[in-house]
């Protein structure tokens, strides 16, 4: 029971004053301000409820798919121009050095362009995308719904790479018809460009979602990308010793002398097959890795 | 059947001296089909509390049972069983309303064909449908929180998990909001696990309502039996014009039993104390000095100050 005067009449007052209170006032709906009806019965006694299935890893992946689609696409289109620029650029510098005549370092840095761009997406924008949900303790949301993280983490990078799959073909073409290669074994391009895209993804969610704060992912991420590019670019033979090393465990490596091969007069199949079996593997392994990892970070 | 069975839940936030006990050694059962409250200040240890729940916390100590099942032993219960809010919307922060809604309930396993039908009542019922396509980071805050409710609450889960999910609500959505988890409860018996620091949300829609204090449960029954157990003291509150009379025996009894807040009076006596120091206020040379009173059967707030809650954030309105 409230009593609020509304004018300042004091028998009026002392007159609303007079009944008692109510001995159980607050089950009088009319004491409170609300409108809303009070507490039903609960209902009678319930058994357990059907429990729910886990969602399927191939509706999950469809359905963080096609949000992040939808996650403003007019602020990822210019992205999708500085991913091929920048590719496009080094293949014009380097048109100015290298000797156009040895398809062998042509045909790399035409690969190495194209798979930094897929490494601009799948490790820079990646990694800086978890590491914001993660410090935003926005992964939650992913954490609390019944999908496969692993489901999570590809539907995004998916959604990134259809930005990125243009990008790869014009930096593709455009190389080739730079360094006057051949296109007709372009058609690696789909899997390379896939299994390329798995492999960084994962490493870039790893990465992101490792790092204890957002800045820290993003500068990760483009290191990460900085390696790709020096080691995909720069023709295997004229590394040093250390670099050729770090070019065999940089699972990219693989990617760009698969896509390479393709730009080759005499393919030598076995060995790509063989290089993009590598990029399954590693891709496999780091994408489990990084689910495992999206689990056990929004968790602590 | 229980839709929770908490036993001894303890969690520490932190280590060393910086450590805080966010939640200590909580007891709690929620019933299937009820809307269970979590009621406390900030800072209180809600938010931990749920995220235990669901599974995005590891308790210290203790066990979580759902439906008679130990979540750590089963870690995909609470994702399979509960549509869960909480407190950041960054994920679906680019996304229109309607995507999230729509790709939210087929993570839910909502099927192909069904999916439009679905997010379309459920926009229509939370008043969402004119924002539709509009995404999340561009609508106010109420509208905002309004959208991530609807996230919440499509797919139909047996058990929802929400986080302050009338925050920041003009009182139209506020009430479209209980609307909803009302109509889930009476018809399909859904349980509702509820954080609030909105005394009048905690009065209007809970069943049951646990008050916590420095995450400890200092209480915990239905808002009428916790208001009846407390006390049967009424709130007179007064604001003055100016300052009242000193000399006046009646302001000075009440003056050294009030919290005061600049020239406003809270005091709490029993009904007939508070009755008869009205009537004199109201007939002597204090009524001059009164601009405004009211007395006010218990609240929940007074619950909540009486069983020796310190804060004072708790919401009226």
């Amino acid at each position: 029971m409230t009593i609020v005067p509304d004018a300042r009449d004091a028998s009026a007052i002392l007159s609303a004053l007079q009944p008692e209170p109510s001995p159980e006032p607050f089950l009088d709906p009319s004491s409170g301000p609300s409108t809303v009806p009070l507490p039903l019965p609960i209902p009678a006694r319930l058994g357990p409820p059907k429990m729910p299935l886990a969602t399927p890893f191939g509706t999950a992946f469809g359905a963080v798919y096609r949000g992040q689609l939808a996650r403003s696409k007019v602020g990822r289109i210019p992205l999708l121009f500085v991913a091929s620029f920048q590719s496009i650029g080094i293949l014009v510098l380097l048109r100015g050095i290298l000797d156009v005549d040895n398809t062998t370092a042509a045909g790399q840095v035409v690969a190495g362009s194209t798979v930094l761009v897929v490494a601009f997406v799948a490790l820079n924008l990646l990694a800086q995308r978890f590491g914001a949900l993660r410090a935003a303790g926005a992964l939650d949301y992913y954490l609390t719904l019944p999908i496969p993280p692993a489901a999570v983490v590809l539907g995004t990078a998916a959604s990134y790479a259809t930005f990125a799959a243009p990008g790869t073909v014009i930096t593709a073409v455009l190389g080739a018809l730079l360094y006057n290669l051949p296109i007709t074994g372009l058609w690696l391009l789909l899997p390379v460009v896939l299994l390329s895209g798995v492999c960084l993804a994962g490493l870039g969610a790893v990465v992101g979602l490792l790092a204890p704060r957002p800045e820290l992912a993003t500068i990760a991420g483009q290191l990460g990308m900085s390696i790709v590019l020096f080691l995909g670019v720069i023709p295997a033979d004229r590394l040093p010793e250390i670099g050729r090393f770090a070019r065999d465990v940089l699972p990219s490596s693989y990617a760009v002398d698969a896509l390479a091969a393709a730009f080759q007069p005499g393919v030598d199949w076995s060995k790509v097959v063989i290089d993009l079996a590598v990029c399954a593997a590693v891709g496999i392994a780091a994408l489990a890795v990084a689910a495992v990892t999206l689990r056990r970070v929004g968790t602590s | 059947m229980l839709s929770y069975a908490v036993r001894g839940l303890t969690r520490r936030h932190g280590v060393g001296e910086h450590s805080v006990l966010a939640n200590d050694r909580i007891d709690l059962d929620v019933r299937q089909g009820e809307v269970f409250g979590v009621l406390g200040p900030n800072g209180a240890g809600k938010t931990t509390l749920v995220r235990q729940l669901m599974g995005l916390l590891r308790p210290d100590a203790g066990t979580i049972m759902m439906f008679g099942r130990d979540i750590r032993a089963a870690p995909d219960l609470p994702a399979r069983l509960t549509g869960y809010l909480g407190q950041d919307d960054l994920a679906l922060a680019e996304l229109p309303v309607a995507t999230a809604v729509a790709t939210t309930a087929r993570m839910r396993g909502v099927p192909r064909a069904a999916v439009r039908e679905v997010r379309d009542a459920i926009l229509d019922e939370l008043g969402l449908t004119a924002v539709a396509d509009r995404p999340l980071a561009r609508l106010s805050g109420g509208q905002r929180r309004l959208a991530c409710v609807a996230t919440a609450l499509v797919g139909d889960r047996p058990v929802l998990v929400l986080d302050e999910p009338t925050t920041g609500l003009d009182p139209v959505a506020r009430r479209a909001v209980w609307g909803a988890l009302q109509r889930r409860r009476d018809t399909t018996g859904t349980t509702i696990v509820l954080i609030t620091h909105n005394v009048l949300e905690a009065e209007s829609v809970l069943d049951r309502v646990a008050v916590l204090e420095s995450g400890r449960v200092i209480a915990c029954d239905t808002p009428g039996q916790l208001k009846a157990s407390v006390s049967g003291d009424v709130r007179l509150d007064l604001a003055w014009r100016h300052e009242p009379p000193a000399d006046d025996p009646t302001v000075a009894m009440l003056a050294g039993l009030a919290t005061t807040n600049g020239r406003r009076w809270t005091v709490r006596l029993d009904p007939a104390t508070a009755r008869e120091a009205l009537g004199r206020l109201t007939t002597g040379a204090a009524l001059a000095a009164l601009d405004d009173f009211s007395l006010a059967t218990p609240s929940l707030e007074d619950v909540y100050l009486t069983l020796g809650g310190a804060s004072r954030d708790l919401e009226r309105t």
